[in-house]
């Protein structure tokens, strides 16, 4: 028999295995988007004019010192405790709001010496000139975790679903409009529910 | 007995190449899509804190950025180690953010955006809460009220 050559390499399924990597290059990938906690600062109050006076009880102080330790309500506390106390302050609907309502959702304790109506609740969070960032956005975390969690509750009451839920689907750009328009009107009632109130205070030193 | 006649070396057949061109594209497209165009160098560090109750960005967003935190490295010597503020590429004093947001808004995003841009404020975690407050008054004197702590995905116990 006479010499044969060799078959070339069939390199016909090379274009699958390229197919085969760039997809799973494309699945495992993560996008980074830019990502975090939203605030709106307080407008420059016009001259002459003297901020409210907030009684006591409606105000939830968290101190934060130059050495990022937290004192919340005048007793030292774990960042870990935060969100608890803070959603018992908010949910304690001990009283009524502006309107005289008392508060019918919430299920705190209902104490006398904390506050009156979610409505009306303020969390004041003051920092030293020379906090770290890296805590007050813990705090700031933590605060807003606590206000997710009741919006959460009373979401899931009304609508069947997380408040948090609607609120990355509403933001996202390839939802209908009128599916935005339905989830914005739902989380205006439960923000009206709770409204996020919370004050960046002046830094003191 | 012909069958098992030992071929001869030197008749290796030549590696196809007619894939290359689909490694090339694989590849390009790989990096394509992996690619965010950064608008700026950072100039200074960072280390984003960690948050996990987070509200994304959209591409849509009306957004400028701010930078702040300690020089990197290579800075160092000629700015040292204190927290300074990035606008653009360049490191700014404070007083310069309101000309910066006016710029920003005119030029590159349109004026009837003015009252919905963001403000996105990207500090290194390991700022002082000082300098971060005189960026904040200098935004609420401009009335530029939204802004968004960009942090990164994560427990807080990180930061």
């Amino acid at each position: 028999m006479g010499r044969r050559n060799i078959p070339e390499v069939n390199a016909g399924s090379m274009a699958d295995i390229a197919f085969l990597l760039l997809i799973f290059f494309l699945v495992t990938t993560t996008f980074e988007v830019d990502s975090g906690i939203n605030r709106k600062l307080p407008p420059m109050p016009p001259p002459g004019v003297t901020p409210p006076i907030i009684k006591q009880k409606n105000l939830f102080t968290v101190l934060v010192n130059k050495n990022n330790d937290l004192l919340v309500e005048e007793e030292v506390m774990a960042l870990g405790d935060l969100r608890e106390a803070a959603i018992a302050f908010l949910d304690n609907g001990g009283g009524t709001n502006e309107k005289g309502e008392p508060c019918n959702y919430c299920k705190g304790d209902r104490k006398e010496d904390s506050s009156d109506h979610p409505n009306k609740a303020i969390i004041s969070v003051r920092n030293d000139r020379e906090t770290e960032y890296g805590t007050f956005i813990s705090v700031q975390n933590e605060l807003v975790g606590a206000y997710n969690f009741l919006r959460n509750r009373e979401a899931q009451n009304l609508y069947k679903m997380n408040y948090t839920a609607m609120d990355s689907i509403a933001s996202n750009p390839q939802t209908s409009e009128q599916l935005k328009s339905d989830l914005k009107e739902k989380m205006e009632v439960i923000k009206e529910m709770f409204p996020l109130k919370i004050s960046e205070a002046e830094t003191s030193n | 007995m012909s069958k098992f006649k030992k071929k001869k070396s030197g008749e290796l057949p030549p590696v196809s190449t007619a894939a290359l061109p689909d490694i090339v594209f694989m590849l390009l497209f790989f990096f394509m899509t992996v690619t965010t165009f950064k608008k700026d160098d950072y100039k200074v560090k960072q280390e984003l804190p960690y948050a996990d109750q987070v509200q994304t960005l959209d591409k849509t967003d009306k957004v400028i950025y701010i930078y702040a935190g300690k020089p990197s490295l290579r800075y160092q010597k000629e700015f040292g180690t204190q927290a300074k503020i990035q606008l653009n590429d360049k490191f700014a004093d404070v007083s310069e953010i309101k000309d910066y947001w006016f710029n920003t808004i005119n030029n590159d995003l349109g004026q009837e955006y003015q009252n919905v841009a963001i403000t996105a404020l990207k500090v290194d975690k390991e700022t002082n809460m000082g300098l971060i407050a005189d960026i904040k008054q200098q935004l609420r004197e401009i009335n530029a009220l939204k802004i968004n702590y960009t942090t990164r995905k994560g427990a807080v116990d990180q930061n």
